[in-house]
């Protein structure tokens, strides 16, 4: 198939992604903003009154960037690893494995469906956050870009899971017992300069930190992390993924008999 | 230069099931081919590495000459499969997922949406294109994997058991529409346990068994090999007992009814010439079971008597 034909194919897979994510909204975009909504009335108001200033600002501004990319992670990874799971166990999964279709397309087409609806929580969850908080925008070419990251690189997670998933089960270990914990120790609520010596090493060796930390950066202007480096490990993170999920969607591991 | 060439084609999988122990066939281009076997017998999993979501132990695949190993894409673009189970998305609307089909194959969206209606007109689901999957009937969802596999417009198309468990006058449409196809060009590779289907449709029969291939013969050559035909007789007036007929097997099932046996070697005016003679006026005849069915039965059920030189093989 010729890169003109691959690139209708990956036209219409992140087309067709992109319209079940807007196709059950309420499932998708609707519940994480309620969600949100939550954490900004229960730690940002209620209890990030007591709690006071953090980096120079209020609880509920400081929170409000970590929160975003909680959503965003949540919600990227959760697409992906639901819809190609769901197309193998119901097998129209094999639309895509008979047709001309490169690995890499698969991939990509999945990771724009996941890069889709985390761009759309993230910027529900935005507007709940600025009900709340201001929302100042420092640089926003930085925010722009580890919005864009952060979705690809979860969306791609997504899919490796999806890809060795076998069981239900295996779709809801991931994001309960590695993401979530992750997340909330990523630095969302807290910065990590408020952790013992040993706690800090131990957090840095948290991918998540440096996305929530960037982001933060990219809003606040204020980070725990060097920026190069949360690019450095985020891009690597990107790259790394989208090549296990060609090797894996090549050899056709779990996918074909 | 065949449409679908395997040769020594084997497929062992994980649990030790050897599914095909070295598969050889030629389906040759514009053929209507009939894959037959028993359940278990390699269908499947032959079909299943022709159209590589099943991925061989050993051997050779080529489609319209292009190796499978080597030339993937073009294996692929050659061929449409309509799979055994339903494998639609049942949430999305039919005329989607036709359209997205053509798509992954490259086919522009303009031109998809026009190959689109053409073929949901042909297979008559052209009213029921902005519907849910999961809305259609057993036999629509059927029609709709055929529009399905026929939208990047295959040069050979794969049906595994594309009529199972529809209606007989849906199934008899489906048949017209196959023909219609086969007879544009399309080469055209059927399994199906309704044999009466296949001796209709197709003009070349391969018989799979334990994984191997027991005929591959064109269909006319194959039904000669039946050694008898049996044949339900309704008779005029009933009879308490049933006369002999020389030469003939016969029994009686009710007394306005017999089944006779007519071997190769007989004409089946020398067996109304007995019924004659016996004074037995018959009303009409009819094909006991179908000729493919009686021969398959056959033929697997020899097979099986035989011993297997697999397991045989694996004794110490």
């Amino acid at each position: 198939m010729s890169l003109r034909q691959q690139a209708v194919a990956l036209a219409t897979l992140s087309r067709k992604e992109y319209v079940r994510v807007v196709r059950i909204w309420l499932q998708t975009v609707l519940p994480p903003a309620i969600n949100m909504g939550l954490y900004f009335l229960i730690f940002g108001e209620l209890i990030g009154a007591r709690i006071g200033r953090m980096d120079g600002f209020d609880y509920p501004q400081y929170i409000a960037p970590g929160l975003i990319m909680m959503a965003v992670i949540t919600n990227a990874y959760g697409n992906v690893v639901s819809s190609f799971f769901s197309a193998k166990i119901h097998r129209h999964l094999e639309e895509m494995l008979v047709a001309p279709m490169s690995a890499a397309t698969i991939a990509l087409g999945h990771m724009v469906g996941g890069i889709v609806r985390g761009i759309l929580v993230g910027l529900m969850v935005a507007v709940v956050a600025r009900l709340f908080t201001p929302l100042p925008l420092v640089h926003p070419l930085v925010t722009a870009a580890v919005f864009l990251l952060c979705a690809a690189i979860f969306s791609l997670a997504g899919l490796v899971n999806g890809i060795l998933a076998q069981h239900f089960d295996d779709i809801s270990i991931i994001p309960s017992f590695v993401l979530q914990p992750l997340t909330y120790l990523g630095g969302v609520f807290y910065s990590i300069t408020l952790l013992p010596d040993l706690a800090q090493q131990l957090s840095k060796l948290n991918p998540i930190l440096y996305i929530v930390n960037a982001f933060r950066y990219g809003m606040l202007g204020v980070s725990d992390i060097d920026i190069g480096a949360a690019f450095a490990m985020m891009l690597v993170s990107m790259v790394v993924l989208f090549v296990v999920c060609v090797v894996l969607l090549e050899r056709g591991t779990r996918i074909r008999d | 230069m065949h449409a679908l060439s395997v040769r020594q084609l084997v497929k062992v999988y994980a649990s030790g099931v050897r599914a095909l122990d070295g598969i050889d066939l030629d389906v040759p281009r514009g053929d209507f081919c009939a894959l037959l076997g028993p359940n278990g017998a390699g269908k499947t999993s032959l079909i299943g590495i022709v159209t590589s979501l099943v991925r061989k132990t050993s051997g050779e695949v080529r489609v319209f000459g292009h190796d499978l190993d080597r030339e993937l894409n073009a294996v692929k673009s050659a061929i449409g499969v309509v799979p055994q189970e339903i494998n639609l998305n049942l949430w999305d609307k039919v005329s989607n997922i036709v359209v997205n089909q053509a798509g992954f194959y490259g086919v522009p969206p303009g031109r998809a949406r026009r190959r689109a209606e053409t073929c949901l007109r042909q297979l008559q689901l052209w009213d029921r294109r902005n519907d849910a999957a999961r809305t259609l009937s057993g036999g629509m969802k059927r029609r709709l994997m055929i529009a399905r596999a026929l939208m990047h417009e295959p040069a050979l198309l794969i049906l595994d058991e594309p009529t199972a468990g529809v209606d007989i006058e849906i199934r008899r449409s489906m048949w017209e529409f196959l023909r219609e196809i086969n007879a544009a060009g399309t080469t055209i590779i059927l399994t199906t346990h309704y044999l009466e289907e296949a001796e209709n449709l197709c003009r070349h029969v391969a018989i799979i068994d334990h994984g191997r291939v027991i005929v591959d013969d064109r269909m006319a050559a194959v039904l000669t090999r039946l050694q008898q035909e049996h044949f339900l007789l309704s008779l005029a007036t009933p009879v308490a007992t049933l006369p002999a007929l020389e030469g003939f097997a016969a029994r009686l099932v009710s007394d306005h009814e017999i089944e006779v046996a007519v071997p190769r070697s007989r004409h089946i005016n020398e067996l109304f010439a007995e019924l004659s003679a016996a004074g037995l006026q018959v009303i009409s005849l009819r094909n006991k079971a179908n000729r493919l069915e009686e021969l398959f039965v056959t033929l697997t059920e020899r097979r099986d008597k035989a011993p297997d030189r697999r397991s045989e093989a694996a004794r110490p």
